[in-house]
């Protein structure tokens, strides 16, 4: 286990900065978006790095993923789903809007 | 893996168990728990790909409205709600880690209380969700009006369809804790009832922005 | 009222073409004919403790086996029937509407109801076995994956009697199979079996990854695991990355036909192609899902054969490894002739070549192998010896079609259904012959005798040749695929008949190993020693066939041919468990749930075939309560008691 969670058995520690961050991530990200703050693509780009970051926030602080046994044959695996996820989901817009007009 | 029951049987995570991670936690205790767990990781790669080709269809057809209501048009008139879904699952998921970490200190008592929490948090989400629906359909924006919408409602009542069996899962395991107590084989239910609900928890925030925040900027 | 009766069991029950109704006779006598047999030698109890209760992958491994011996016949019928269509030009022997549903249900079921099972009964025969494993790591799990299958391949060929077969490409592309162009049940019918046996294959994905990863002997690091392991495990991550996506394909395209959703159709924003994109995403790594474990099998096969170690183990794991991954990068190549741009199909052109890389690397290790080993011509070496022209011809044809520009010449002709045959079974069904001929002896614990085989291996060979080169020609003359006849004046007539001629070798050569089968059962003659063959690995330390629990004592690994290097040292004994060292084993309950499960998923798929949602939703409710089951099961277990492990072992003159 990290060496918070049990140095601080009194106190989950861990999850609470986890929960701190995961909302903060969402309410600049809203904001954001809602208050027009950026340009088109600087906003996506922005919105797209939180949303990444609060996928590291729920596997580091609720999944656990650094505190597992190794070898973690199971997050190498994950890893790599993660990045086809990227890869079918941007291949299909590359693929998918030749010609045809998409914002 | 049933073949290594022998290890089944609740170990007492003494010294001699305490490595460089700590000492080993209660779901991990046996090779059978470390066997499902691993095995429930690869059905989340499994998942994780069938929301990628989810995703892929809706992003290569989410402004093909045919005349119909757009995404901004639909998300835009009611951001607060959205925002609400989001607050909803991102507590239950912190309150499923409360569960665990109190599953990891051995009190039974609190594990089964933020377990309750969660899936009431899972019901106020699923709530919002159902509400939000009936509010689009109500506007005309029914799943056969377009193409867009037919992959919105596919895409994000697949994630709902998710949460639905992910309440249903944990109430059968906070059933089987109450029942049968905290040992090796209901702590690594729960854990894996756990991964399950903060795996629900990164699909919504990529739905999130995908769907929503894209929908309105 | 009675004609609106009769009106509805016309369309509910096929009737009119002959062809059918003799099948449909034939199918009702056979059914009729195996309840009698198992009524009268009083075999049902048997066959539900033994069989459809069972947990024991040794036991699935033959029941999948079975039943990809029985769809590659239904396959291989229907590959007949097209082949005597297209015989000789204007033929009328099918109507052109059952020509369309034979060539959907022969690519249906040759590729997920015929190879899947069959590489399944593989994965299920030999790893743990090989791995030093009792049984896979969820043996609950894979008997539910067996009877997903199962009852998904009998919807599929249930569509054949009633209701309509599937008659839109085994490819299944919208609009034409949006409802607007293809009402009826048929494409539901394909949709809904090919979701629910995919589920099965999913499960099966995670529970043979789990299985290598976590349930090795000790001492089998991953560097030392048999190259047939490696490859199950590169083609299970495959199968977790792509089925998923096969399934939302389906899943989307039923929504459409059933809810009138539009994904893809031609209105309200619909776009067919991203089906194609989605299938192809899925379509083209499932090559690699069927090829790579016949990879593993011809290492084996090879290395057994030829008395050597495999050459290059560390190149042929890499190989593998990188098809897994780059396997996922080539879909595009199946539709260039979309017109997604230069970029794009230059990309996916480059993937595609980039492909023939790592598999050329693995032919050259065959043959290097090969090179001044003592070789034995048996049967599983003759399969592997002739799969290698016949792969490195699929393979070039590949690279042909891989490259864009050239691809629009050749795209959907006779040359594209030349080289994926030669890719599926020069590559895939002699993988699974020369790994049936090899493991037969472990799974059933008798050799096929050769003499038959023998004739099969040559009819089928030459059988292939003459039926499959002549249509690269008639390819490159312009014949398309699908097309249900041909005029006079083409000057295809030649070239069509003798690739006829080639199929119907083809086609005695299969008839041969039945007969090959059938006659090796009847003189049989059991393999006592439990390694016929001189093998390498894990499963020839086994009597044949194993022990239910495999091993009384799990052995400890120490080199990569443990088993070879073992004799080697003349250290054999070191396999024969001592008496003292045995202790209960803990095995899995068999469980009759795994096979309700599958009829539940039955009766939601059928009902939803028919539209007819409560039933749909009744078996779904079905498939829910059997999973609350199993998670309310206290006690999924029992033990082997230590003193019965002994008594086994001593019957098998081991102790």
């Amino acid at each position: 286990m990290t060496p918070r969670v049990h140095a601080n058995p009194a106190f989950p520690w861990s999850h609470v900065i986890g929960f701190a961050l995961s909302i903060v991530f969402t309410l600049i990200a809203f904001f954001a978006v809602t208050g027009h703050a950026l340009a088109h693509r600087p906003l996506l780009a922005v919105i797209l790095v939180l949303a990444a970051l609060q996928i590291l926030v729920q596997l580091i602080f609720f999944m656990h993923v650094g505190q597992d046994q190794k070898p973690r044959y199971h997050l190498w695996l994950f890893g790599v789903a993660m990045f086809f996820f990227v890869v079918f989901v941007v291949s299909s817009i590359w693929i998918m809007t030749f010609n045809t007009p998409m914002s | 893996m049933a073949v290594m029951m022998e290890e089944v049987l609740p170990k007492q995570a003494g010294p001699s168990r305490t490595g460089d991670n700590g000492p080993v936690r209660l779901e991990l205790s046996t090779a059978d728990g470390a066997t499902k767990i691993f095995g429930f990781w690869m059905f989340l790669v499994s998942d994780v790909l069938l929301f990628a080709s989810l995703f892929a269809t809706y992003v290569v057809i989410y402004t093909h409205t045919a005349d119909g209501p757009t995404a901004a048009h639909l998300f835009g008139h009611d951001t607060a709600g959205f925002l609400a879904e989001t607050l909803a699952l991102l507590t239950s998921s912190f309150t499923c880690g409360l569960a665990t970490w109190e599953m990891h200190q051995g009190r039974a008592g609190r594990l089964k209380m933020w377990m309750g929490i969660t899936i009431l948090l899972g019901l106020v989400f699923l709530g919002l969700e159902i509400t939000e629906f009936r509010d689009f359909v109500g506007q005309g924006a029914t799943m056969q009006a377009s193409a867009f919408l037919s992959g919105f409602y596919t895409l994000v009542g697949t994630h709902g369809a998710h949460v639905t069996m992910g309440v249903l899962w944990m109430s059968l395991i906070l059933y089987q804790l109450a029942r049968f107590g905290l040992n090796a084989v209901t702590a690594r239910k729960f854990f894996i009832v756990g991964l399950y609900w903060h795996f629900l928890d990164i699909v919504w925030v990529l739905i999130f922005t995908v769907v929503y925040l894209t929908g309105v900027m | 009222m009675g004609d609106g009766l009769a009106n509805t069991a016309g369309h509910f029950f096929v009737t009119g073409d002959p062809l059918i109704i003799g099948s449909d006779v034939a199918i009702v006598l056979v059914s009729l004919g195996i309840v009698f047999v198992l009524t009268y030698f009083k075999k049902w109890k048997w066959l539900w403790r033994e069989w459809l209760t069972t947990v024991d992958h040794k036991k699935i491994a033959i029941m999948y086996l079975l039943a990809a011996i029985l769809m590659l016949f239904r396959g291989g019928v229907d590959a007949e029937l097209m082949r005597t269509q297209l015989a000789l030009p204007n033929m009328k022997f099918l109507s052109p509407e059952h020509y369309d549903q034979i060539f959907t249900t022969h690519g249906t079921i040759m590729i997920l109801f015929m190879a899947m099972p069959f590489i399944f009964a593989m994965f299920n025969a030999v790893v743990p076995l090989q791995i030093g494993a009792r049984d896979v790591a969820f043996p609950y799990l894979n008997a539910i994956s067996f009877w997903l299958f199962f009852f998904g391949a009998l919807l599929f060929n249930l569509s054949f009697v009633i209701g309509g077969s599937p008659d839109a490409g085994w490819t299944s592309y919208p609009p034409l199979t949006e409802l607007q162009f293809d009402p009826g049940v048929g494409e539901n019918y394909y949709l809904l079996a090919l979701s629910i046996s995919g589920i099965g294959t999913i499960a099966t994905g995670v529970n043979f990854i789990a299985t290598i990863i976590k349930m090795r002997a000790p001492g089998m690091t991953l560097m030392k695991m048999p190259l047939f392991t490696w490859a199950v495990l590169g083609t299970c991550i495959i199968i977790l990355f792509v089925f998923p996506v096969l399934s939302v394909a389906l899943a989307l395209l039923l929504i459409d036909r059933l809810f009138g959703a539009h994904f893809f159709t031609m209105m309200y924003g619909g776009n067919p192609m991203q089906f194609i994109n989605l299938f192809w995403i899925w379509g083209h790594p499932e090559v690699y899902i069927a090829v790579l474990p016949a990879f593993g099998i011809y290492s084996e096969v090879v290395s057994t054969f030829s008395q050597k170690k495999i050459f290059g183990y560390k190149s042929m794991v890499a190989s593998i490894m990188a098809i897994t991954i780059i396997g996922n990068l080539t879909w595009v190549h199946h539709f260039f002739t979309m017109g997604a741009g230069p970029a794009v199909n230059t990309f996916f052109s480059i993937s595609t070549m980039a492909v023939a890389i790592p598999t050329g690397v693995k032919v050259f290790n065959w043959l290097m192998t090969m090179y001044r080993g003592r070789i034995t011509l048996s049967l599983p070496m003759m399969w592997a010896l002739a799969f290698i022209p016949n792969f490195a011809l699929a393979g070039a044809t590949g690279v042909w079609l891989a490259e864009a520009p050239t691809d629009y010449q050749y795209h959907n002709s006779y040359f594209l259904v030349a080289h994926f045959h030669q890719a599926l079974i020069g590559g895939v069904v002699y993988g699974m012959l020369a790994g049936m001929y090899y493991w037969w002896p472990k799974m059933f614990g008798f050799k096929l005798k050769e003499k038959y085989g023998k004739w099969a291996f040559w009819f089928f060979n030459v059988g292939f040749y003459v039926c499959f080169m002549p249509q690269y020609i008639l390819g490159l003359m312009g014949m398309q695929r699908r097309m249900y006849t041909y005029p006079a004046d083409m000057h295809w007539t030649g070239l069509n008949f003798v690739s006829t001629i080639g199929a119907y070798l083809m086609g005695i050569g299969f008839l041969f190993i039945a007969v090959q089968i059938i006659h090796s059962l009847l003189h049989m003659e059991k393999d006592l020693t439990g390694d016929p063959w001189g093998g390498r690995t894990l499963e020839w330390a086994l009597p044949s066939p194993p022990p239910h629990y495999n091993f009384a004592v799990i052995p400890h690994v120490t080199a990569r041919d443990e088993w070879w290097e073992r004799k080697r040292r003349g250290e054999q004994d070191a396999f024969l468990p001592r008496p003292e060292a045995i202790h209960d084993i803990h095995m899995p309950k068999n469980s009759g749930v795994p096979f309700l499960m599958g009829l539940c998923f039955f009766i939601a798929g059928f009902g939803f075939t028919f539209g007819w949602m409560v039933v749909g939703a009744l078996g779904l409710l079905g498939v829910l309560a059997c999973l609350a089951h199993r998670s309310l099961d206290q006690h999924p277990d029992h033990d082997i008691p230590a003193e019965e492990v002994r008594r086994t072992e001593a019957a098998l003159g081991r102790l």
